[in-house]
């Protein structure tokens, strides 16, 4: 069983990026949670949403033991660092953390601008599709490749295609793959 | 059929289309707004009809007049609206008038909060109104099981003429889990010979009214007053043929577990954790909150030293129940998570120190 955590700020698209993981894996048929978590704000607030699956049965939606933490915001590393599995993976978007900021050291941190890689696409939403594509490559959840075309079959399920998705995403993958 | 990854709430609302439901009134409140909102366009679709209300007591009246005139009839709401509801609860209860309302719980009394909780469980089943009345309350732990629960519960409540009170929670209504949807099927307004309808001259009239009056004129050795004998032989069946729940690892479980709703998948886990470590732990998950699952333990071996009742709020609400089902036997506990997540790892804590006492 794989146990992720997606947090950042209302708006951002980070329940849409669990939700295309949580996607990928019931099109693989594997058995699936999505749990999510939200301030009152419709834009601004906390907002976060933890994942289970795994060919087994899940139990409790809330994860114990996550071994990735996906996160668009500062403070959603400061919420969820501490519950990451020693030796999992942090996902960060350097963009808006400062510099100076110190990570556990049994950890792997993964820093990705990818607020400034999604503008660079011209594609100022995707900044969750540019940690998407960091996350399959930092970790061994599904691999670039299947994430990729992931992506594109959760809004092609909605009707919507977005070419600059894939350029975010392969961007992403890049970033995170030069610092594995 | 395909699986679609789905809500919690909005599947159990296209569950209850694909039951026949074609009336809907009901008022938002987080955490169950998701029903209304996939309402307010879905109905549409299947020819329906959905009111937003402008107060939670003109929703279960609507749905009052709705189930009296024989349709599948729906309302949705969290504690606070669930107050609300209770009145007319105790009308639908005394007028034999069947109907499904669901209570998405969260946390706390009065305003309470919007979060996760299963605050309701005394009034779910002691009711909130007024009288002499008992509902069914099915409590599902899954997506899944809101969509299963929810496809029978129109049924049900037919084959009563009773309201059938659904009961999930924050959790389970905003999650998302793979679910199979069940076919549609049309429910025929004019099935049953007690729904009232507009009267064509000679027909004979139709009535909904206070069963409490229900008198015998005729036959004075059947003794006048019907209504006593009725309800008790009415709640005397459902008490003995509607008893739902799942046991997992009774069999040789020192310590068990009784739980339900999102409770229970927790405790599922800390079954798994505990099992692991050699701890004979076992869970009890109540299907039905009522009738209160009391055969689950009539089944129950003597290896049995406790019960630990699980579940999220604070004073456990629930633990009285287990104690009655039980028979007073065995020391019952009680363990209630209600601001962190509810955590399996501490559950397991709990009972190692259970252990070491019993």
């Amino acid at each position: 069983m794989k146990e992720i955590i997606f947090s950042g700020i209302g708006g951002q698209g980070v329940l849409v990026a669990g939700n295309i993981i949580a996607d990928i894996a019931m099109e693989d048929d594997l058995n699936v949670s999505w749990y999510p978590s939200y301030g009152f704000e419709m834009r601004g607030g906390a907002a976060n949403c933890e994942l289970k699956m795994g060919e087994e049965d899940l139990q409790s939606p809330y994860c114990m033991e996550p071994e990735v933490l996906y996160t668009l915001s500062e403070c959603a590393i400061d919420r969820f660092e501490e519950r990451l599995k020693p030796g999992g993976v942090l996902l960060i978007n350097s963009s808006v953390v400062s510099e100076d900021r110190t990570y556990r050291d049994d950890i792997k941190v993964i820093k990705v601008p990818a607020t400034e890689i999604a503008n660079e696409c011209k594609n100022g939403r995707g900044t969750n599709i540019v940690m998407l594509g960091a996350m399959a490559a930092a970790s061994d959840l599904f691999d670039l490749d299947h994430t990729r075309a992931g992506v594109k079959n959760y809004f092609a399920k909605k009707g919507k295609n977005n070419p600059k998705n894939d350029q975010c995403f392969d961007m992403g993958a890049e970033c995170a793959l030069a610092q594995l | 059929m395909a699986k679609k990854l789905m809500k919690g709430n909005e599947a159990l609302a296209e569950a209850c289309l694909r039951a026949g439901c074609r009336f809907f009134s009901g008022y938002p409140i987080t955490p169950q707004t998701e029903i209304l909102e996939y309402l307010c366009w879905r109905m549409d679709e299947v020819g329906g009809k959905c009111v937003q209300t402008e107060s939670e007591l003109a929703g279960v009246n609507m749905l009052f007049g709705a189930a009296a005139a024989g349709a599948r009839a729906l309302t949705t709401t969290s504690g606070p609206g669930f107050s609300l509801k209770q009145e007319g609860i105790s009308y639908l209860c005394a007028s034999d008038v069947p109907a499904v309302i669901v209570d998405v719980m969260r946390i706390g009394c009065g305003l309470g909060d919007i979060f996760m909780g299963q605050g309701d469980y005394w009034q779910l089943t002691r009711g909130g109104g007024h009288g002499d009345y008992r509902t069914i309350v099915l409590a599902p732990c899954s997506v899944q099981e809101s969509v299963d629960i929810a496809y029978g519960a129109f049924d049900l409540a037919e084959k009563y003429r009773h309201p059938v009170i659904i009961a999930t929670d924050a959790t389970i209504g905003q999650m998302m889990e793979p679910v199979e949807l069940p076919e549609m099927i049309e429910h025929d307004i004019n099935k049953y010979d007690w729904a009232i309808k507009p009267r064509l001259e000679g027909e004979e009239q139709r009535a909904i009214w206070n069963r409490y009056w229900d008198w015998d004129w005729k036959d004075p050795s059947v003794g006048g007053h019907m209504y006593p004998e009725y309800v008790l032989k009415k709640y005397g069946e459902m008490e003995e043929t509607e008893q739902r729940w799942e046991s997992v690892q009774t069999e040789d479980a020192e310590i068990i577990i009784v739980a339900y709703g999102t409770s229970a998948r927790v405790a599922k886990g800390a079954v798994a954790r505990a099992r692991a470590e050699g701890i004979k732990l076992g869970l009890i998950r109540p299907i039905t909150l009522w009738p209160f699952p009391k055969k689950a333990f009539e089944e129950l071996g003597d290896q049995v030293k406790a019960f630990l009742d699980v579940e999220r709020n604070i004073l456990g609400q629930m633990k009285d129940d287990v104690i009655l089902a039980d028979g007073n036997k065995h020391p019952v506990e009680f363990y209630g998570d209600y601001w962190d997540n509810s955590n399996e790892i501490t559950i397991v804590e709990k009972v190692k120190e259970m252990l070491a006492r019993y």
